[in-house]
């Protein structure tokens, strides 16, 4: 049923281990912040545990739920591009960046209310400063900015191949194809390692 | 056919090639204005310590030289030296293939370096950095006035360029290898840039995070390494030397390569233990993950932690010394011929065992008490890292100069120049190992007067050095123009490197390339 040819299939080994080797740079990326935070945990649990509980669960588990539909969506258009069925993929790709856009929106609402609350760390922070609460939301606010920039970038990608799909009169480049819902998938699993670290692991009983 | 050098010879062409021997000499250029801008720091650096008073610049200048000094010689030029110019250009002429296999991604990685470096350059005019090239916190993040946040953008933005040319060549290793040339019967140039590569993509992200964490530091003023605030400034070294300790195998590991490619060419016989050697270097790349440690014994660590990281810097020895010793075997009854690349490789060979050694004692918990934040530490670093690899830098760009240029260069002044790189070195550099020992600190402009014999030493041994390196711009520069041209094997090299035209063709083989032997064997030397 597939239509790539020897060489594209070699082309396409090339790019995913292209992309492999530079997914695997993106984890050391996000080293840093997963080692700071289990610093801040272990040594200053009390604020650090009040901060992670003023996370809205809610919001985060909504976004999960967006984040892990986009991927879902951005999955199917891969598979569908090697039966080179065109406009399902195009379509899957628009529903992929949709979803990403809606989760970047429900973020921006998130920070606009901890801003309001004084949750930034800084001179006015509402919790008790000089614990482990301020170091939190250092944290937190990175980690969660630096992966609304690795999602921004996700849907600018997930744009151009749909571009791509749409105008393309050949098959559909696989290669490219791969290799932009491998960055999506890493991105969306980067989130699923957040979210457990910043809205649930301090809300056991 | 027309040589890669004919081919698209206008400055718009070159800017916008993809072709890896051209941007292998893009990044030549870059890297050697890099390098000078980083020697006249150090020349104002040891002109002003051939004194004991602080008398030609103030110490706030002071520190900003040593900065500069440090930042532009570590991110732009030792990180890229060899690989992503003697890398850049023959990793795929070794291994029969056409390019690398991202080549539009390559020249991005130049322009990427590119901006990085310019981006250092304006933030050291408009004032400078004066934290040190560490950029320890929370001096870097809460007390200095001077322009941190432009150069630590900018060494973080170079990062990808170095991500970048890591990537290019794991992949291109992977993928690219002519039929028939399986893993061991890759030069160990290869093998030492595959290790790179993966310290490159693994360690690199680990600086250019704890870079942007500066910067949040820095401007909003919150505390993550910054105890006052709740941070942690051990958090910092941590992230830091974790990306910095690999980071000298990013500059040793090629440099490696280099002389196993030179020693049996002059020696004319084959690498001795080729498959040691390949293990070794992956061994000093994964071991060299797990040490970061020895740079911080004084810093508050527990002993455990402390005996730890102590016992595996000393792991790191035992492939050193393989090296050393397979090279030295390698030289055991061949013929010998003492050529310029040659003399650089040797160089290496003594230099390297010697920062190596040096290592040991700075290894050991107790004298590193002792010694740590000395001239020792100093000289210690610069064997490795100059005496290392810029040596063999400087014996790979000599040994490949035919293959890259179509010149020879002239013998008798490159004999001269390794010579003079030689004695200049070593007089610079043993004598800060003695002050260093006797206790002269690092890093300040003035000194007690009882270091000056030394210290005027090591003023004099770097006029020497300078000369050993202005030299070879010359020479070379006249050898482009008036140089004798080079056949294709001028030194009857065994690599697949030799095997086409110098300067090779745009497609740098005209004929796919098959390997039946070993390439060290490709000549008919006979089977291993
Ligand atoms: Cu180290």
């Amino acid at each position: 049923m597939s239509l790539t040819t020897i060489d594209d299939a070699g082309r396409l080994e090339t790019v995913r281990l292209g992309m492999w080797a530079f997914l695997a740079s993106e984890l050391m990326f996000f080293g840093p912040l997963l080692l700071g935070w289990a610093y801040g945990r272990i040594s200053m649990p009390d604020g650090f545990a009040w901060a992670s509980r003023q996370t809205d669960l809610w919001l985060g588990t909504l976004n999960t739920a967006i984040l892990l539909s986009s991927s879902a969506a951005m999955a199917l258009a891969v598979q569908l591009s090697a039966l080179q069925l065109k406009r399902q993929v195009g379509r899957c790709l628009l529903a992929c960046a949709a979803l990403g856009v809606v989760f970047l929106l429900i973020k921006f609402y998130e920070w606009h209310r901890e801003w309001a609350e004084h949750l930034f760390p800084g001179p006015d922070f509402a919790g008790p400063a000089h614990t482990g609460a301020p170091y939190f939301f250092v944290v937190y606010f990175s980690a969660t900015f630096l992966h609304a920039i690795h999602l921004t970038i996700g849907i600018g990608v997930t744009l151009t191949m749909w571009r791509r799909v749409h105008k393309s009169l050949g098959p559909l480049p696989q290669p490219a194809l791969h290799a932009a819902g491998l960055y999506w998938h890493f991105v969306d699993v980067v989130w699923v390692a957040l979210f457990p670290m910043l809205y649930l692991v301090e809300r056991t009983p | 056919m027309s040589s890669y050098l004919t081919e698209g010879p206008t400055l718009r062409q070159w800017l916008t090639t993809t072709d890896h021997k051209k941007v292998a000499i893009l990044y030549a250029i870059a890297i050697t204005l890099f390098f000078f801008i980083g020697g006249a720091a150090a020349v104002i650096i040891r002109l002003e310590l051939a004194t004991p008073q602080g008398d030609l610049v103030p110490a706030q200048t002071y520190n900003e030289l040593f900065t500069a000094h440090g930042v532009i010689m570590v991110w732009f030029f030792l990180i890229p030296s060899i690989p992503s110019v003697l890398g850049n250009f023959l990793i795929p002429l070794m291994i029969g293939a056409r390019d690398l296999a991202f080549p539009r991604l390559n020249l991005a990685s130049w322009y990427i370096y590119l901006i990085g470096g310019v981006g250092t350059l304006w933030g050291m005019l408009l004032g400078g950095v004066d934290t040190g090239w560490t950029f320890y916190t929370p001096f870097s993040t809460m007390f200095s006035n001077s322009h941190v946040i432009i150069v630590v953008l900018s060494v973080f933005f170079t990062g990808f360029s170095s991500i970048l040319t890591g990537l290019n060549f794991i992949v291109t290793i992977h993928r690219l290898r002519a039929p028939g040339l399986t893993w061991f019967k890759l030069p160990l140039f290869v093998w030492a840039h595959y290790a790179t590569s993966i310290i490159l993509v693994l360690a690199t992200p680990v600086l250019a995070m704890t870079m942007v964490l500066i910067v949040i530091e820095r401007l909003f003023q919150v505390g993550i390494f910054d105890p006052a605030l709740g941070g942690d400034p051990l958090l910092f070294q941590h992230l830091f030397w974790f990306y910095s300790h690999p980071a000298v195998y990013i500059m040793v590991l090629p440099a490696m390569g280099v002389v196993s490619e030179i020693i049996p060419t002059f020696a004319r016989r084959k690498i001795f233990g080729y498959r040691f050697m390949a293990y070794a270097i992956m061994g000093i790349a994964l071991l060299g993950f797990l040490v970061w440690g020895h740079h911080m014994f004084t810093s508050g660590m527990s002993m455990y932690a402390g005996m730890t990281f102590s016992l595996l810097s000393f792991f790191v020895a035992v492939p050193s010394a393989i090296k050393v010793f397979n090279w030295t075997a390698t030289l055991y009854k061949g013929s010998i011929t003492f050529d310029a690349p040659m003399l650089y490789a040797l160089g290496f060979i003594g230099l390297f065992t010697i920062g190596g050694l040096t290592g040991l004692f700075l290894a050991a918990l107790a004298l590193d008490v002792h010694l740590t934040h000395t001239y020792f530490v100093v000289a210690h670093f610069h064997y490795i890292m100059v005496g290392g690899a810029v040596a063999a830098y400087l014996g790979g760009i000599h040994f490949w100069w035919p293959k890259v240029t179509g010149r020879m260069y002239p013998e008798m002044w490159a004999r001269v120049a390794a010579a003079m790189l030689f004695f200049g070195f070593n007089l610079t550099f043993f004598p800060q190992y003695l002050l260093g020992y006797e206790g002269m600190p690092r890093r300040y402009h003035s000194y007690a007067p009882e270091y000056q014999l030394l210290n005027v030493l090591s003023s004099a041994g770097a006029s020497i050095l300078a000369i050993g390196y202005l030299l070879p711009l010359c020479y070379l520069a006249w050898s482009l123009f008036y140089g004798r041209h080079a056949p294709s094997n001028p030194w009857e090299g065994r690599g697949l490197e030799w095997k086409t035209l110098s300067p090779p063709p745009v497609e740098n083989f005209s004929n796919p390339v098959v390997v039946h032997s070993h390439v060290h064997e490709v000549a008919g030397e006979g089977a291993a």
